[in-house]
């Protein structure tokens, strides 16, 4: 179980919104907001996504000092031992390439909003494997992240199913 | 702005086009707002020469959050109780994206009106990328 804080504030709020493509002035307008019946900038349902960027330990950001295991100099920033991806085979990868997201729910409390200082918390949910026909031997883990704000009040409560796939997800 | 109880009935369904000719840039604008760096779906080269794929393509995220613009324009702001997504199939740059929900249910809970709704993204040959569900609360 991990746990760290999450300062909403307007700008990522605006950023956010703008990435998935939503124009939508209640997340960047304080003014036409709070004429509305949420009276205020909200976020967008999808949001508690960028808590990412406050997890200490979020292995999906390149960390100051550390390889990373994209491009540079070579198509791989992280050498692995184990791993000559130049004289074996190109489609060989790493477990880290054949993690995919595969199911994401949310259960909304009540609206975020700028300011809101929300407490995280996460705990591993159930896992199980399946035979698939794209991908190989598919394993499932599941995560439930909890959102609460300063009352120790749930926000949102977020649960996401990754899958490890036994190779690269053919397209047909 | 909110749907109404009076007027909405099951089957009722509402679509937008979400997505159009997806740009690598707006996956890097999401990689960027979300925190999620994945080199699957920033690094052109990477997800070609060590993860076997024909290119990047775009966090299943990404699908969701833009699905969630035609949920939110429809029902309402701060009216979604619950929005779940199943990332059926991947979403490569140049595709598009249409959101469509179908009203499935409509029930009273707690005192509140709920409509409950199929949601469903399909690129721009009619494959499925995302098959979800959602809550909104409507008025009575």
């Amino acid at each position: 179980m991990a746990e760290f804080k999450f300062p909403v504030d307007a700008s990522q709020i605006m950023l956010f919104a703008r990435s998935v493509g939503d124009n939508n002035p209640i997340y960047h307008d304080s003014e036409y907001a709070s004429g509305t019946e949420v009276n205020g900038v909200v976020a967008p349902p999808t949001f508690v996504q960028a808590s990412a960027q406050y997890d200490p330990k979020f292995p999906l950001r390149p960390t100051i000092g550390k390889p990373w295991f994209g491009s540079g100099k070579e198509a791989t920033g992280t050498p692995k031992p184990k791993e000559q991806p130049k004289e074996k085979s190109e489609k060989k990868s790493s477990d880290s390439a054949r993690m995919l997201h595969a199911e994401q729910q949310y259960i909304y409390h009540k609206p975020i909003r700028p300011g809101d200082e929300l407490s995280v918390t996460t705990k591993r949910g159930n896992s199980w494997e399946k035979e698939g026909r794209r991908g190989g031997t598919m394993s499932f883990s599941e995560t439930i992240t909890e959102f609460r704000d300063s009352k120790g009040e749930l926000v949102v409560t977020a649960t996401s199913v990754g899958v490890t796939t036994g190779k690269a997800v053919s397209q047909d | 702005m909110a749907l109404n109880a009076s007027t909405l009935k099951i089957g009722d369904t509402h679509e937008e086009l979400v997505a159009e000719n997806l740009s690598r840039t707006q996956i890097v604008q999401y990689a960027g707002a979300s925190g999620d760096y994945m080199p699957l779906h920033t690094d052109e080269v990477y997800a070609r020469e060590i993860a076997g794929y024909p290119g990047v393509f775009a966090h299943g995220m990404l699908s969701m959050g833009a699905t969630g613009t035609m949920l939110t324009n429809w029902v309402g702001d701060g009216r979604l109780t619950q929005y779940s997504a199943r990332f059926t199939r991947q979403v490569w740059p140049g595709d598009d994206l249409l959101a469509k929900a179908t009203i499935t249910n409509i029930i009273k809970e707690n005192g509140e009106t709920l409509a409950e709704m199929d949601v469903l993204t399909t690129n721009q040959d009619g494959q499925s990328v995302i098959s979800g569900k959602a809550t909104a609360r409507i008025d009575a």
